[in-house]
Parts: structure tokens; C-alpha cells; sequence
């Protein structure tokens, strides 16, 4: 009996479908080099792939707008599609799935249950807490507890998006829904975060096949993110950088300056303090990025970026809260605070200076006045 | 909240409010004292005299013919880094927004590279003063902790916006943070240490100048 897909191990369904093994090592260096993996990783890669069985992915989505999902399933290289039908088996996400109900459910149960210890979990979306978790809820379960639940039998949880890895959105202030991050609800296993609102498509397929692939977590930031993707900066690989250098800013969206690809700094764009792959991976197959659509970044794969004042205020501007950059208005009325007590304080300190000057200029009329 | 949050939010506001009491109080501590009698009779017109505080304010910005030898590299080292720290601060275009953020308006910026060359002159020049203040026997005997906390945090400054720039010494917006909050410090400290100089120094020329001038002395 020919066995099932789902108990094949990658070479054999590579085989079975018809890709030769020189094209597969091929398809391997690729990725390898996409991810800044040394050369030797290529061959490697394809040798651990060949043997290995299809690793369990369970993919869950809490409070999110399957932006992220939606991303994913636009990866060029390698394609969502190569992914989930020759190196992975997504045995749940109730996006894709056909299934629905208890049928899900229990594919969900099974997947846990089968590959208990071995299974990769993806989250999508940050996790509600508020109301007893009951914002979000999936078959009578509240994320929260799916999350708790699903996340023991984890190899590895690996965080698409900005809303699971630092809580997005619905985190940012005032947060009705108690949203956390996935790192803040589960200790002790080994959490990747691919940020980005949404994350690049290259970047969710690239990170998870490097660790199904090495069956190790990649090197990451201090934020938990590849460093293969997330170690440089957008503005240190922007191809507009040499504007900036030179001094030429774009002053609006429709001036001579934007026309010419000049410098989005000064409309806000957050490149400088976004770590991400935009700039060299780019999104739609390598097509462009916002910047090379003419829209500043607004560093969306950093935690807490909804927070960080206006989207379009330089990040040099000042940042006063809520209303981002601050109005001459306001800084006025600062001023003026501090010049009124700054001068009650200076009468009070001419008043003593003065009467130091008459002791010094009327020494006898003093003595006269104590004696 | 993060440190650049902080930096240019909350701690921006509570540098400026101070900066502006401090400065507001020593200035007011000063003009509000009572101006000593002169006894003597004026030598010259209360118009002359006044010119001559205006004249003094030129004359002592400039070093004085017969010392040109003994003083003229120090003046020089100080205009230049003044210059070069007025060229940074000013026509940076980061420093331009900042400042537009404050005061709504802003101008013309120069290219990012020859601010960067700019600094980097400059800062060679601020640690070319610290040297010539620990070496020089008198200078050295006249310092204190003002003169080098003031030069210090200067210095703190224009290193950790270099570093920015250059993103040197650590992630884009660490560096940013501590500049800003180094800006925050430096607003704080300046009205009570002597980078006061940059109010007192031309009002105090000038009224030297008027005292001399109307006893008929030049200077």
C-alpha cells in the first residue's frame, strides 16, 4: 500500500511529484541565501529535508485581520503552496482548512495529540485577555486558553505579524480587549517573532522553512525576530539613502522633490528606526516596497508602533503624547510657565541681592539699628 | 513608554520648562539689582557712553593687538568650534525639523555629508579646548566642575549625534534617545552652569563698556 502523503518524508514527495534532486538543492541554496545562511547551509538543508518527515504546523488565529494570512499565501519564494504540500503539513488553520465546526475542532485535537512535543504552532493576532478572555473566542474557547493549551505541546512558536509578536493593534493604547503579546502569555518555549503589519510574505516562508528545515531557532534580535530579515535597518538599505545624505527631502507628497525619489524623512518615515527586510527582500515577488511606492515607512515590524506619534512627524520632531508633535501653541504656554516662575523667583532673588547691597553700602546704619 | 518616547516627550517638556525658569531667574536676579550710584561726573554724553558699551561688545570679541601672540590660537579654537557647534545645530536637517516641531517654521538645511565632516571638525576642536585647559597651568588652576561638566555634556551631545548619524555604538534609535535626552540635560544645566555665558556675555561687554566710557576710559 502506497503510504500516506502525510507520512512521506520530503525527498519522497519531492520524487513523487517529479522535482529532481539537483533542482531541489538548487531550490535550497536559494533559500539559504535569501535567509544571509552561510553557503555550506544550501546542501545541508536539502540532505536534512530529504530524510525528514513533514513537520506538524498548526496555524491559529486570534484577534487579528488575516492581513497576515493573506500575506503569507503571496510568498513568490518559496511559494505558500510548495510549502504546505512539499515541506510542511498544515494540519490546521481554520482559514484554509475546507473543514468547519466540530470537524475542525477535532482536526485540531488530533494534530496536537499526534505530534505532541513535535508540532510547530503559528499565531496570528494578538491574544485578548479582557472579560475573561471572552473578546475572542473559537468552538466555546477563549483564545487565551487555546493559546495556553496549544502552546505546551509546541516545539517552537513562531508569531506572524505585529499583533502576536508585539501585540499590534489592538494593544495600542487604550487597548479595550486587554490584549497581549503571545510572549507575554507563554514562558518557556521557544517563540520567533516575524513582525510586520502585515510581515513580509518571504519572510514568514523563509523564517519557517529555516527552522523546519535546521529544526533550530534562527539567531534573532533582542525583539525575537531572524536577524537574518530583522538586522539591518530599512533606512540603512533604502535605495533613497544617498538622498538623505545629500540633504534632498521630499517637503510634501506631490512636490518636485517626491517626483525625484528624494528623501522621505521629512514626511515621516520611520526607516531609520525599522528594522526589516523591506528594503532588499520587498514585497509582490521583489516588485517595490511603500518607500518605492512614495509613502514614508511607518515601521510597522516595531513593537508598539501605533503609539509612537503621528505616522507623519519626523523623527526628530518632538513627540507630547497623544497628539504626537507638539504646537508652537504648546511649547509657548510651556515657556510662559516656566519665564513667570523663573521671574518670581529672580524678584525674590533681586529683593535679597539688594538688601545685601545696602548692608554692604550701610554698614553703620545697621550697627546703628541692632545696637 | 520608551526611551526616545520619554526623551523627546516628557523629558523635552520638563528641560524646557526648567531651562526656561533658570534662565528667566538668573537673568532677573541681575537686571532687577539696583545699579550703584557713580559719584563722578560724567565724562562723556549718555549717548557717547552708550556707544561705547556697543563698541566694547565689538572690541572685546576680538583679540587685542598687542596679545594677538599669547591669545589668538586660544580665540581661535573658540570661534571655530562655536561656529562649527552653530553650523551642526542649525543647518542639520533633523535639528531644522526638530526646531520647526518647536516653533513652526523652519529653512533650508545643508547635505547630511558635510554636516557629518562639520561634526566631526568639531568635535575634534572640543577635545583639541579640553586639552588646552588641562595643560595650561593657569586655566587649569581656574577650572571647575562647571567648566567640565559644561564641556562634558557639549561634548555629549555632538559624540551622541555623531554616533547617530553615523549609527555607531548601538541600534538608530538608542542613539537618538540619548541624544535627545542629552539635549534634555544640557537644557536643564544651562542656565545654572556657565554656559549662561550665551545670555551674559554680550549685556555684560556692553555694560563694562558704558561704565568705562563714562569715565572717559576706552576699551
Amino acid at each position: 500500500m502506497q503510504p500516506l502523503a502525510d507520512e512521506l518524508a520530503v525527498g519522497d514527495m519531492l520524487r513523487q511529484n517529479g522535482v529532481s534532486r539537483r533542482r531541489f538543492i538548487k531550490y535550497c541554496t536559494g533559500v539559504a541565501s535569501a535567509m544571509a545562511l552561510p553557503p555550506w547551509m544550501g546542501p545541508a538543508m536539502a540532505q536534512q529535508l530529504q530524510n525528514a518527515p513533514r513537520p506538524s504546523v498548526i496555524y491559529l488565529s486570534f484577534q487579528e485581520c488575516t492581513g497576515c494570512f493573506e500575506s503569507f499565501t503571496r510568498s513568490f519564494s518559496p511559494t505558500m503552496e510548495s510549502l504546505i504540500f512539499n515541506v510542511i503539513s498544515l494540519d490546521y488553520d481554520d482559514t484554509l482548512m475546507a473543514a468547519a465546526g466540530e470537524q475542525a475542532e477535532s482536526a485540531l485535537a488530533k494534530a496536537m495529540h499526534d505530534n505532541y512535543g513535535k508540532y510547530v504552532l503559528i499565531i496570528d493576532g494578538s491574544v485578548p485577555t479582557g472579560a475573561g478572555g471572552g473578546y475572542c473566542t473559537s468552538g466555546g474557547k477563549s483564545a487565551v486558553d487555546t493559546l495556553r493549551e496549544a502552546a505546551q505541546g509546541a516545539a517552537a512558536i513562531v508569531c506572524v505579524g505585529t499583533c502576536s509578536s508585539f501585540g499590534g493593534i489592538p494593544f495600542a493604547d487604550p487597548n479595550p480587549t486587554d490584549a497581549w503579546p503571545v510572549s507575554a502569555i507563554v514562558a518557556n518555549k521557544p517563540i520567533i517573532n516575524v513582525s510586520g503589519c502585515p510581515p513580509i510574505p518571504e519572510v514568514i516562508t523563509g523564517t519557517l522553512l529555516q527552522y523546519v528545515t535546521t529544526g533550530k531557532v534562527p539567531d534573532l534580535d533582542e525583539h525575537l525576530r531572524p536577524k537574518a530579515f530583522f538586522g539591518t535597518t530599512i533606512h540603512d538599505r533604502c535605495y533613497r539613502r544617498s538622498f538623505y545624505d545629500q540633504g534632498k527631502f521630499a517637503k510634501t507628497f506631490d512636490d518636485e522633490g517626491a517626483r525625484n525619489g528624494w528623501c522621505l524623512y521629512e514626511l515621516g518615515c520611520k526607516g531609520p528606526t525599522t528594522y526589516n527586510a523591506c528594503a532588499t527582500t520587498k514585497w509582490n515577488g521583489g516588485t517595490s516596497f511603500p518607500i518605492e511606492s512614495g509613502h514614508g515607512c511607518i515601521g510597522c515590524s516595531e513593537p508598539g508602533f501605533w503609539d509612537k506619534g503621528s505616522l507623519y512627524s519626523p523623527l526628530s520632531a518632538t513627540d507630547w503624547g497623544k497628539a504626537g508633535e507638539s504646537s508652537p501653541r504648546q511649547v509657548l504656554e510651556l515657556a510662559a510657565g516656566g519665564i513667570v516662575a523663573g521671574a518670581a523667583l529672580g524678584v525674590v532673588s533681586a529683593g535679597s541681592g539688594r538688601l545685601r547691597q545696602y548692608r554692604s553700602e550701610h554698614p553703620l546704619d545697621i550697627d546703628a539699628e541692632e545696637g | 513608554m520608551d526611551l526616545l518616547h520619554f526623551a523627546r516627550g516628557l523629558g523635552l517638556q520638563i528641560a524646557i520648562a526648567i531651562f526656561c525658569l533658570g534662565v528667566t531667574w538668573r537673568i532677573a536676579s541681575f537686571a532687577l539689582l539696583r545699579i550703584r550710584r557713580e559719584y563722578s561726573r560724567p565724562r562723556e554724553s549718555i549717548l557717547k557712553y552708550m556707544l561705547g558699551g556697543l563698541i566694547t561688545v565689538g572690541s572685546r570679541s576680538w583679540p587685542h593687538r598687542e596679545f594677538i601672540g599669547r591669545t589668538g590660537a586660544g580665540e581661535a579654537l573658540g570661534y571655530s568650534y562655536h561656529l562649527g557647534l552653530f553650523a551642526v545645530v542649525l543647518l542639520f536637517t533633523p535639528h531644522i525639523l526638530f526646531l520647526q516641531s518647536l516653533f513652526g517654521f523652519g529653512w533650508r538645511g545643508l547635505p547630511s555629508s558635510v554636516i557629518t565632516i562639520l561634526s566631526v571638525i568639531t568635535l575634534t576642536l572640543f577635545l583639541a579646548v579640553l586639552f588646552r585647559r588641562v595643560t595650561n597651568k593657569v586655566m587649569r588652576l581656574l577650572s571647575n566642575f562647571d567648566d567640565y561638566f559644561s564641556w562634558f555634556i557639549t561634548m555629549l551631545v555632538m559624540a551622541t549625534g555623531l554616533a547617530a548619524t553615523a549609527h555607531v555604538g548601538g541600534p538608530y534609535e538608542t542613539l537618538l534617545a540619548l541624544h535627545i535626552l542629552s539635549v534634555d540635560v544640557l537644557l536643564i544645566w544651562f542656565p545654572f552652569g556657565k554656559l549662561m555665558h550665551a545670555f551674559y556675555i554680550f549685556p555684560s561687554r556692553a555694560i563694562n563698556g558704558a561704565l568705562l566710557a563714562r569715565k572717559g576710559a576706552t576699551s
